[in-house]
């Protein structure tokens, strides 16, 4: 793994990056985007994760061993949403009564 | 690679020695030994449970406890044999001790964070089984809400908490387990030479990091909602029940991978070797322990197909089941592949590997029945359940536990156990297992609930069989205990090789220097190389203790 | 794998374990990642909780939401975040071996955190005299589904006070550590290790904002 010294200029400018969505999630929510107001909303905050994930924690640099545990918690909550989710999502599909 | 034939340096059993020097250890195998004697500590305590509630249920009536005291020994029966034994049984025994000997290094990545997880584990036991003395928890080892967020008044925080508190155990050991395999494999030793053992662990680790945390949050919700009445699954105040489920099953069911999965490492070190052969498709073996920690997570919802989930969601979940069962299948039909023709060593371990066998086939396979939604209405709640979950965890689970131990015995102890107390024991046990669980099978399917401490007189018959069969049971374990304990003191001493196996851990003495190897190993053989694996150094038929030699 | 250069000496930290202080040092980044991927699961299943009841009151979600005081919570993200940049900044400080700079950085991340948990306090105690927190004393006028909010609400950046907690005593320990010289360019993985955590718990208030505090704003 090499080690290169990040600079402190790049760390600087992902810590301003950071302030801009910051402030940016704060004004769209204040706007009325409807049903697009909850993806934006979690779009800026993986935006910021990401940036904090590849730059601050530096694993842009990483090895492929070490991005891919970093992505497979993420993966992982994904498969708690999605299929809990598929239940409450679905009740009363099936037209039984209170199922 | 040659061992020195005179060792010169201690074992890791006799320096450096005193009681801090066990306590304070940083070895890998002395953590192993102190995980060994708590686990059988806490097997015998969720035995006695058992024996209990076995006795308790030779009468129709609920005559031997009141019905509240037969919650609380369901529960803490439950609690103790999952978090407490099963759990922890092969990865923090024998895979703390070989982990790092199969791969070639001198201890696992974090040796003090290995400690620590045992240390937690105590505490976490001292913690909940405290409410022994407190008066008990009532709720089922599986803790629903709202009966246990609620509702009961027994201690369920103090149970929650414990839990809580062993499950760090869990995550450090897996946390250890993946970095070691990943980081600290000897030059030479490629993810497709390892031991399948290895394989095993690695893909319950994956479990123990992605799911224990979620068990982790939900009793200390639980434990949140009795005492700060933070309440999330209060329906009172529109909380959902079923929510608690979701968390709870989402570690539980891949929890039951945990307790399998290293079991089925052991099977296929002790396959290849008393077959003497390779294991037939080597590759097909390792992927299938990795898909089925992965599958496990998605399967969750076949706990709750009569909850009240969606029957749409149930669905889903039927099918994914029926997914699962396939890398299962995968296994056994290769270890039987491997059999088919081999040269089979009529020893101790084999006996083990066909009790194994035979038992989890029934146990997977009536999974598949519990999978089918339909079948599920009718049987889910019922003995046909507690049957199943035993055949695979106490058929299976504790079946290769002690096939592990058996098979590893000489290795960690330098010391042979009695070879025919060892046949008859596993006889012992494989009778008595059945003798107990059979019988629930079939009341299960005759409509007897689970849980209950009284029955129709009808039932009787096959009640008072499933307790018949777990004093057989118990009296082979005891057995068990008995020979491998004499063998400490009184036991031949053991060669480096006594099976004529496969794998580094052979190549060392018995038993090991504190750092494994004198020098690290290259290697160049394949996995199961038994083409030109040693012949096993002791006679097939058993060897008086005056007989044998040693190294 | 690389190996040790033939004929040095191995380095004071170099544990008996490992072969050269790179194998220690990824190793205990990848170890620190695998632990993170716990914290993720561990907050993961309240965040589960959060989308299951809004989906299911989404009208009392944000009528709570607007309960909560976004301006502090706003200042509560440039606040961490702040700190994970002086902590990234003490990190490259270690590798470089510039003491002093670590030392700079690692004080004011601490008081980045200190000061995070005092608006957090103040937050608390506002809700407290509002009759929000729930139980005996939750206000029973409010909308059903309200109460679980606040329940995770407080679940939820109470979990990760915690965390913050646990961080400033860690970062307190590494800075002891760095003013007594035990880093320097060869050996500095556990300001490496402390700022993975520090960085992850920052993470996690970035999801929490806007889930928790932006959804009364206009109401969605």
């Amino acid at each position: 793994m090499s080690h290169q010294v990040p600079s402190i200029r790049m760390y600087v400018g992902v810590f301003a990056a950071l302030l801009i969505f910051t402030a940016t999630t704060v004004w769209v929510a204040g706007l009325d985007l409807g049903r697009l107001n909850t993806p934006v909303a979690l779009g800026i905050a993986i935006t910021k994760g990401s940036l904090v994930i590849l730059f601050f924690m530096g694993v842009r640099n990483n090895t492929p061993l070490t991005k891919t545990v970093a992505i497979s918690g993420f993966l992982w909550l994904l498969i708690l949403f999605s299929l809990g989710m598929n239940d409450y999502l679905t009740r009363g599909w099936l037209g039984v009564t209170g199922r | 690679m040659k061992e020195a034939a005179v060792h010169q340096e201690p074992s890791y059993l006799g320096a450096p020695y005193g009681l801090a020097a066990w306590l304070l250890t940083k070895d890998h195998k002395r953590i192993a030994i102190l995980y060994l004697i708590s686990v059988t500590i806490f097997f015998a305590i969720g035995a006695l449970f058992a024996a209990t509630i076995r006795t308790e249920l030779i009468t129709p009536q609920g005559d031997l406890v009141t019905a509240d005291l037969y919650n609380k020994l369901f529960t803490l029966h439950g609690v103790v044999m999952i978090f407490f034994f099963l759990i922890p049984s092969i990865p923090a025994t024998l895979g703390n001790f070989f982990i790092p000997i199969m791969i070639g290094a001198k201890d696992l990545a974090f040796p003090r964070i290995n400690l620590l997880s045992w240390y937690i584990y105590v505490v976490g036991a001292i913690v909940t089984l405290s409410v022994v003395i407190t008066g008990g928890v009532d709720t089922g080892w599986t803790f629903y809400a709202p009966y246990s967020s609620i509702a009961s008044n027994t201690n369920v925080t103090t149970a929650a908490l414990g839990v809580f508190i062993t499950g760090f155990s869990s995550i450090l050991t897996g946390f250890n387990f993946i970095v070691t395999i990943h980081r600290m494999r000897a030059p030479g030793m490629t993810w497709f030479r390892l031991p399948l053992f290895v394989w095993a662990n690695y893909a319950t680790s994956l479990i123990f990091i992605l799911g224990t945390p979620v068990v982790a949050i939900t009793v200390l919700l639980i434990a949140a909602e009795r005492t700060l009445h933070l309440g999330i699954f209060d329906p009172r105040i529109g909380g959902d029940p079923i929510l608690f489920q979701h968390l709870f099953w989402f570690y539980s069911h891949p929890a039951v991978y945990i307790m399998i999965l290293p079991g089925m490492g052991v099977i296929s070190e002790l396959v290849a070797n008393v077959s003497r052969k390779q294991i037939f498709g080597y590759s097909f073996v390792a992927f299938s322990s990795i898909a089925i920690a992965l599958i496990g997570f998605l399967v969750w919802g076949h706990h709750m197909f009569v909850t009240g989930q969606s029957i749409y969601a149930g669905l889903v979940f039927s099918i994914l089941t029926m997914l699962v069962a396939v890398p299962s299948a995968v296994k056994t039909f290769n270890w039987t592949a491997t059999m088919y023709k081999g040269s089979i060593t009529w020893d101790s371990p084999l006996f083990w590997v066909l009790g194994f066998m035979g038992l989890f086939l029934v146990g997977g396979l009536t999974g598949l029945f519990l999978g089918s939604m339909g079948l599920d209405v009718h049987l889910h709640d019922t003995y046909f359940i507690v049957a199943h979950f035993h055949y695979i965890m106490v058929g299976g689970g504790v079946t290769a536990f002690l096939g592990g131990l058996h098979f590893y015995w000489p290795k960690m102890t330098g010391r042979m156990y009695s070879e025919p107390l060892a046949k008859i024991a596993s006889m012992l046990v494989f009778f008595g297992f059945n003798l107990t669980f059979f019988p629930q099978f079939i009341l299960g399917y005759m409509g007897m609930p689970r849980r209950y401490h009284s029955y129709p007189p009808e039932f009787q018959v096959l009640n008072v069989m499933s307790t018949g069969g777990a004093a057989v049971l118990g009296t082979g374990y005891m057995l068990i205990l008995i020979y491998l304990l004499y063998s400490i003191f009184k036991g031949p001493k053991a060669p480096m090789n006594p099976w004529g196996a496969t794998g580094l851990e052979w190549k060392i003495q018995s038993p090991p220097i504190t750092h494994n190897f004198h020098e690290t190993p290259v290697v160049t053989e394949e996995a199961y190389d038994y083409i030109h694996a040693p012949a096993p150094e002791r006679a097939l038929t058993p060897v008086s203790p005056r007989e044998v030699t040693h190294e | 794998m690389s190996n040790p250069v033939s004929g040095a000496k191995p380095h004071p930290k170099l544990q008996a374990h490992f072969h050269s202080m790179e194998q220690q040092l990824e190793a205990s980044t990848l170890g620190m990642w695998v632990f993170l991927v716990t914290e993720v699961m561990f907050f993961g299943g309240m965040f589960m909780a959060y989308l299951v009841y809004r989906n299911m009151y989404p009208h009392a979600w944000v009528e709570a939401s607007h309960e909560l005081n976004w301006q502090l919570g706003g200042l509560n993200t440039m606040v961490l975040i702040m700190s994970s940049l002086t902590m990234a900044l003490a990190v490259r400080a270690a590798m470089l071996g510039q003491k002093r700079y670590q030392i700079i950085n690692l004080t004011l991340t601490i008081l980045l955190g200190c000061v995070f948990l005092v608006v957090k306090f103040f937050e608390y105690k506002a809700k407290f005299e509002h009759h929000l927190v729930p139980g005996p004393n939750f206000d029973p006028t409010l909308e059903q589904g309200m109460q679980i909010f606040f329940s995770l609400y407080f679940m939820l950046t109470g979990v990760h006070a915690a965390h913050m907690i646990i961080g400033i005593v860690m970062m307190t320990v590494i800075l002891t550590m760095a003013a007594r010289d035990s880093f320097n360019a060869e050996y500095y993985t556990p300001v490496e290790v402390a700022g993975l955590y520090w960085h992850f718990v920052d993470i996690v208030w970035i999801f929490l904002f806007p889930l928790l505090y932006l959804l009364g704003r206009h109401g969605a």
